[in-house]
């Protein structure tokens, strides 16, 4: 019933762990060849997997866990697919219907965990209310604003026997997701930016996943606005494009967190204004009026107040505001923004002939003329992987934005490779992120996929060591990491490695490494010390964006 | 539990809210209209659950303190829930908050026709009576029972219940999800055998 919905719902890969609730499931396996099963090392991967499939496909990604702990490993990788809105159906196994409630072996409420973590889950009681159930969630995992929904069903509703009712219609009285933007508010967006003489677009991951980069291109063209990023929405505004002025935030580029605080109108599309990319709220730009687009209406004056509103899909509101707006001219203001940008560069690499990672990071973005997907863990190398490469494509880098994960890239990594067989995929990997799933390293053996790992090696979790040397008066603290030999251990699993310990090496290696047909590891022994800049401390406002300080340029 | 809340006209004060969901009638609705006040530090005062007009959907009635959070973002968010139908807020409307209350007192020969007459003036009902103590049953808003509580207070309150608020709109407006037609209403009154005529429906007697 299960396997027959998925495949009725068009899904071809599913990422899982068997376990004794979920035998009959995985006993009927082998009756469906048109879905792909992949054997996880750990569940936590598997919802990782489900969600890179997911981010780099843009379609739903399966998962599937056990009961108890099964289920309860899926939560961390459910939250992050919670946090960053992606489409991902995690199913689970719990104990027989008899033993709900009464503490059976391997039983968890996972219904009751998750609640506030997905968008909707269901304890499915009868085998008849499987199709439905299961369609249900799939409508609203990928409709709307996407997000993780879960199935749980108990071991012996797998086993009842139901006639297979497939529901063509769905009638969700409490779920009606508003697309088509009030028609209004769009024409006050409009009236609004044509009065603006330093307007500026904050695209978000919405404009991804409404894939909007067209719509957004036009608009910000027509009217000649800037258009800066937040960290989800790389690649969801060309990088390469006139208007685009990198991604703001906390280690964002400092022209972008400057023209987010100099503008008059401030228009988010897609995205939800979030302490990590506003800065304190209370300090951010307080002249600036803010148009905010998004198909969620809970996200609207959320954390800032809301001069117009517009509840809708992305892709259809703004070409209805490109019909609206006046073409516009604002010469001033682009050179105003520009000029920071040359004064404050925030992206030179500095010559240095210690192997800085922000090098690795370029040395890779050359080597592979801006192609390929990247994919991160959480820490220091995510910032540098999102600062020093530059993304044209939507959906090109894939990363915890959220809730922050680490060990997301691996498995992210797989799961993005099974739905893009073709792309060349590339996880960016921090020394201390890697090890969190590193056990994943066998799915990519299994599998046959030519994931390119690199390693970014400091010996440290980096970027807590960075927040211990400014803030906490560089008492490291629990910051550094022993490690094993990345090499070797992937040796052990039969996947190719390289230690690349000169700068010189960093271009042969990555030319090495693409040239592989399968599975490489790169153990990039990078800088020690090297922090990520612009910052804005915690809790500052993006006026306070602090650059490099001098005695670490000289480093 | 619920304070007084309300003035003399039943809108409430500032910073308190009357919020209802109309929810489908689900397991596990309660907890994650719950979860979610909690989750998103609303407080609630009272919740009160239960059928509404249409069958498989419940109501709640939700007291919140609207100081904690603004009450746009409580309704978004209820909206979110995809077991919630719809939400909305009554603060603004007149509307007859109500709420029940049953009251075990101590009770003697000689006090209890002095009770009587306090029970008589707040229009309680005694539903129980015994050698010791007595059971009153009242109704009314958050002020009128507090008030009868007062009252009771020195006689010695063995027991207290009380139901937290439910509420409707005066008039003709409602908070409903759709109205049956009245086609629907005049065939029930047809079955009935009885005649119907005109378009003012349904009657309150024939």
């Amino acid at each position: 019933m299960v396997l027959e919905s998925l495949e009725r719902e068009g899904v071809d890969t599913m990422f899982g762990y068997p376990g004794g609730v979920v035998l009959p499931l995985y006993d009927t396996l082998p009756q469906f060849p048109g879905i792909r099963h992949v054997l996880v090392r750990h569940e936590q991967g598997a919802a990782h997997m489900a969600d890179g499939y997911a981010r780099a496909s843009g379609r739903l990604g399966v998962c599937l866990g056990t009961s108890g702990p099964g289920a309860t490993n899926l939560v961390t990788g459910i939250t992050t697919s919670w946090m960053d809105s992606t489409p991902v159906l995690a199913l689970t196994g719990n104990v027989a219907r008899t033993l709900l409630g009464r503490d059976g072996f391997q039983e968890a409420d996972i219904t009751g965990i998750t609640h506030s973590i997905t968008k909707h889950n269901y304890l499915v009681m009868q085998a008849s209310e499987i199709p439905l159930a299961m369609r249900e969630a799939v409508h609203i995992a990928t409709t709307g604003r996407p997000g993780p929904v879960l199935v749980d069903i108990p071991k012996d509703v797998f086993q009842e026997e139901a006639e297979f009712y497939w529901p063509e219609h769905l009638s969700l009285r409490g779920y009606k997701p508003t697309t088509e933007g009030h028609d209004g508010m769009i024409k006050r967006a409009a009236a609004l930016i044509d009065q603006a003489k330093r307007p500026i677009i904050i695209a978000g991951h919405g404009v991804i996943w409404g894939e909007a980069q067209k719509e957004l291109v036009e608009l910000a063209e027509k009217a000649q606005i800037p258009v800066i990023t937040t960290f989800l929405g790389i690649s969801g505004f060309p990088e390469n494009h006139v208007l685009s002025y990198g991604w703001l935030g906390m280690h964002g580029m400092f022209y972008a967190n400057m023209a987010a605080d100099a503008a008059d109108v401030v228009i988010g599309i897609g995205m939800r204004f979030d302490d990590r990319a506003m800065g304190r709220f209370k300090d951010f730009n307080p002249n600036a009026k803010i148009v905010h687009i998004d198909i969620d209406p809970a996200e609207i004056g959320k954390n800032f107040a809301t001069a117009v509103p517009i509840v809708g899909d992305v892709k259809r509101v703004l070409p209805k505001i490109t019909d609206h707006v006046q073409h516009g001219v604002r010469t001033d203001w682009l050179r105003w923004i520009d000029q920071v940008r040359e004064e404050h560069p925030s992206l030179h690499i500095r010559e240095s002939r210690r192997m800085l990672p922000q090098y690795v990071v370029r040395t890779l973005y050359e080597e592979t003329q801006g192609n390929a997907t990247i994919v991160t863990g959480v820490g220091q190398h995510q910032m540098w992987a999102g600062q020093h490469y530059f993304y044209n494509k939507p959906r090109q880098l894939i990363s915890s934005g959220g809730l922050g994960t680490m060990g997301f890239e691996l498995p992210a990594a797989i799961g993005a490779q099974m739905a893009l067989p073709n792309e060349e995929i590339w996880a960016i990997c921090g020394d201390g992120s890697f090890q969190m799933n590193i056990q994943e390293m066998a799915v990519l053996v299994d599998e046959g996929l030519p994931v390119k790992m690199a390693i970014f090696n400091n010996g440290y979790l980096g970027m807590i060591r960075q927040w211990q040397q400014l803030f906490y008066d560089k008492n490291y603290s629990s910051c550094g990491i022993t490690q094993p030999d990345f090499c070797k251990l992937a040796d052990a699993y039969g996947i190719r490695a390289l230690r690349v310990e000169t700068k010189a090496e960093v271009p042969l290696a990555i030319k090495e490494a693409r040239e592989y047909k399968g599975p490489i590891l790169l153990d990039f022994q990078i800088d020690q010390e090297e922090n990520v800049w612009p910052m804005v401390p915690a809790g500052a406002s993006l006026a306070e964006t602090i650059e490099q300080p001098a005695e670490e340029l000289a480093r | 539990m619920s304070t007084a809340t309300t003035n003399s006209n039943g809108r409430a004060r500032a910073g308190s809210h009357t919020v209802v969901a109309i929810v489908e009638d689900k397991p596990g609705v309660l907890m994650r209209v719950a979860s979610l006040f909690r989750r998103r530090g609303f407080n609630i005062e009272s919740l009160t659950v239960g059928h509404s007009e249409e069958k498989g959907l419940s109501r709640m009635t939700i007291l919140v303190d609207g100081e904690g959070a603004p009450i746009e973002q409580v309704e978004k968010q209820l909206y979110k829930l995809i077991d919630v139908v719809k939400v909305s807020d009554l603060s603004n409307e007149e509307m007859i908050p109500r709420e029940l209350a049953l009251i075990k007192v101590r009770a003697n020969n000689v006090n209890r026709h002095e009770l009587l007459d306090i029970a008589n003036v707040f229009r309680a009902d005694v539903v129980d009576i015994a050698t010791s103590s007595l059971i009153l049953q009242v109704v009314g808003d958050e002020t009128k029972i507090d008030g009868l509580i007062k009252m009771l207070e020195p006689y010695g309150i063995r027991e207290l219940s009380r139901t937290g608020r439910i509420a409707m709109v005066r008039g003709a407006k409602t908070t409903t999800v759709h109205e049956r037609e009245p086609e629907k209403i005049r065939e029930i009154h047809e079955r009935a055998g009885r005649r119907v005529e005109g378009r003012e429906l349904p009657f309150s007697s024939d």
